[in-house]
């Protein structure tokens, strides 16, 4: 029970997903800021924005919405990605094996963040965060599919294993998955799933700062966004480490390839940015065909390659 | 929140003069990210609102509504000839008082417009006096302005405005 609740709590979990996330997001930022020919910000930008929010500013909360709905809702988005980061590390860093049929609840888990904020934002009874919800939601229609079908396909190329040490212990024994042509096909349908999952430019539909004023989180104020903003770091760091998992061989941490996980998480997230600093934003139709047309397409091409052994 | 400041534009009936040089700060050559400050969308996340432009009748409603959907602390800077004084609208018909007879102002950076540097000078000088070790006094109101005037003169539009009282 107290290394259960220290695993959620401390180690992979909270704690040291939120720490690394933070530092990740950091590096989005300071990546985008060269990009674009600029100094950027300090390292510790992200723990300061959320020291911030959490300490120093008030909590608003709507007066015709559900204050209580509204205030639960970034806490179950933060309980969300906590329980899935500790699901996806634990067996990365090959500390514990987890159960059998994992990948299935991990999947349904990093979910919730999404489904909360659009719960969140529509107990704000906020026009313009509900639009933002509605986006949130038609997007998450769009791209779970396909991150479904990229799951199935993992599922299938590694045997018919649904656990996710047993997937990760047989990349580590043979080669990688993306080292095949259909793992490459599925890699570039997961790096554009992650992007959507994030809400990163090309599909920062729902958060749309221009038009919708951050959209879903237009009415969140105070220690409920410093939620968020930790949520979203502690996204980040688990979905960049879900790529590296289910494709790239997993995150071992002894010795030597430390230092290759750590490399697996940087190009991962740097291929992240670079989309993101080089597209502009789709409007919904367009992400919606996006995914059901070209990425389903593309990942069920890669499971019929798969079944041929490519 | 020294380090991270965030910043919400208002602008009011502005010649959009001082609107692109506030936008000149975020550009590579000035950049206030490095100082950890951002734009952001929403009054509610805010940590500063600057507020440029001659502020006339029905500009003054929206910005009394935008200062009370921030979240405090907020600081309030006035940009420009216009947000300081009125400027050359001062004695205009629709006019309604230049920014502090409005809300409370902690910061004013005057010109016609304000260079970039200026304004990043404005918001250092702003960190230096309201969180650095030397105070620096805060600008004197010849007019004090108390919050149930504010509240008085707030027309309820939107009735999501929390108000503490």
């Amino acid at each position: 029970m107290v290394l259960h609740l220290f695993y959620f709590l401390v180690f992979p979990g909270l704690l040291f997903a939120g720490i690394v996330g933070g530092l990740l997001s950091w590096f989005d930022r300071k990546v985008t800021a060269w990009v674009q020919f600029r100094r950027g910000p300090v390292l510790m930008q992200p723990f300061y924005d959320v020291m911030k929010l959490l300490l120093v500013k008030e909590t608003i909360v709507p007066a015709r919405g559900s204050v209580i709905t509204f205030l639960a809702a970034p806490v179950a988005g933060l309980f969300g990605a906590s329980v899935s980061a500790v699901l996806i590390l634990l067996p990365a860093f090959g500390i514990s094996a987890g159960f059998r049929g994992d990948i299935i609840v991990i999947f349904y888990l990093l979910t919730i963040p999404s489904l909360s904020w659009a719960i969140g934002a529509l107990a704000s009874a906020n026009p313009l965060a509900a639009v933002g919800a509605s986006r949130e939601i038609k997007l998450l229609i769009g791209f779970e599919l396909t991150l479904l079908l990229i799951f199935a396909a993992v599922i299938l190329k590694s045997g018919m294993t649904i656990s996710l040490y047993e997937i990760i212990a047989l990349q580590q024994e043979n080669r990688v998955l993306a080292g095949s042509l259909s793992g490459i096909l599925l890699f570039v349908a997961m790096i554009f799933c992650v992007q959507a999952k994030m809400g990163m430019v090309p599909f920062d539909i729902a958060e749309a700062e221009t038009e919708l004023s951050e959209g879903a989180f237009i009415e969140f104020s105070g220690p409920p966004y410093a939620l968020i903003k930790i949520t979203k770091y502690i996204m980040l760091f688990v979905l960049t480490a879900l790529v590296a998992v289910l494709l790239l061989g997993g995150l071992p941490v002894d010795g030597i390839s430390l230092l290759w996980s750590l490399l697996k998480i940087l190009s991962v997230a740097l291929l992240l940015v670079l989309i993101r600093n080089t597209n502009p934003r789709v409007k919904i139709g367009q992400a919606m065909r996006f995914f059901f047309i070209w990425m389903n397409g593309l990942v069920i091409i890669a499971i019929i390659l798969s079944y041929f052994g490519l | 929140m020294k380090k991270s400041l965030w910043l919400f534009h208002f602008g009011g009936a502005s010649c959009n003069n001082c609107d692109i040089e506030i936008l000149a700060c975020l550009n590579p050559r000035f950049d206030v990210e490095r100082f950890g400050m951002l734009l952001v969308g929403s009054p509610r996340h805010a940590d500063v609102i600057l507020v440029n432009g001659s502020i006339n009748k029905k500009g003054k409603e929206r910005l009394v509504e935008v200062y009370h959907q921030a979240a405090k602390p907020c600081l309030v800077v006035a940009i420009g000839a216009c947000g300081c004084t009125g400027g050359i609208f001062a004695e205009g018909d629709t006019f309604a008082g230049p920014v502090d007879n409005i809300i409370p102002v902690d910061a004013y950076i005057p010109g016609c417009p304000p260079k970039p540097e200026a304004i990043l000078a404005g918001l250092a000088k702003l960190v230096e006096a309201k969180f650095g070790k030397k105070k620096i006094p805060s600008p004197d109101h010849t007019k004090k302005i108390d919050e149930n005037e504010i509240v008085e003169n707030e027309i309820v539009t939107n009735e999501k405005v929390t108000l503490k009282k």
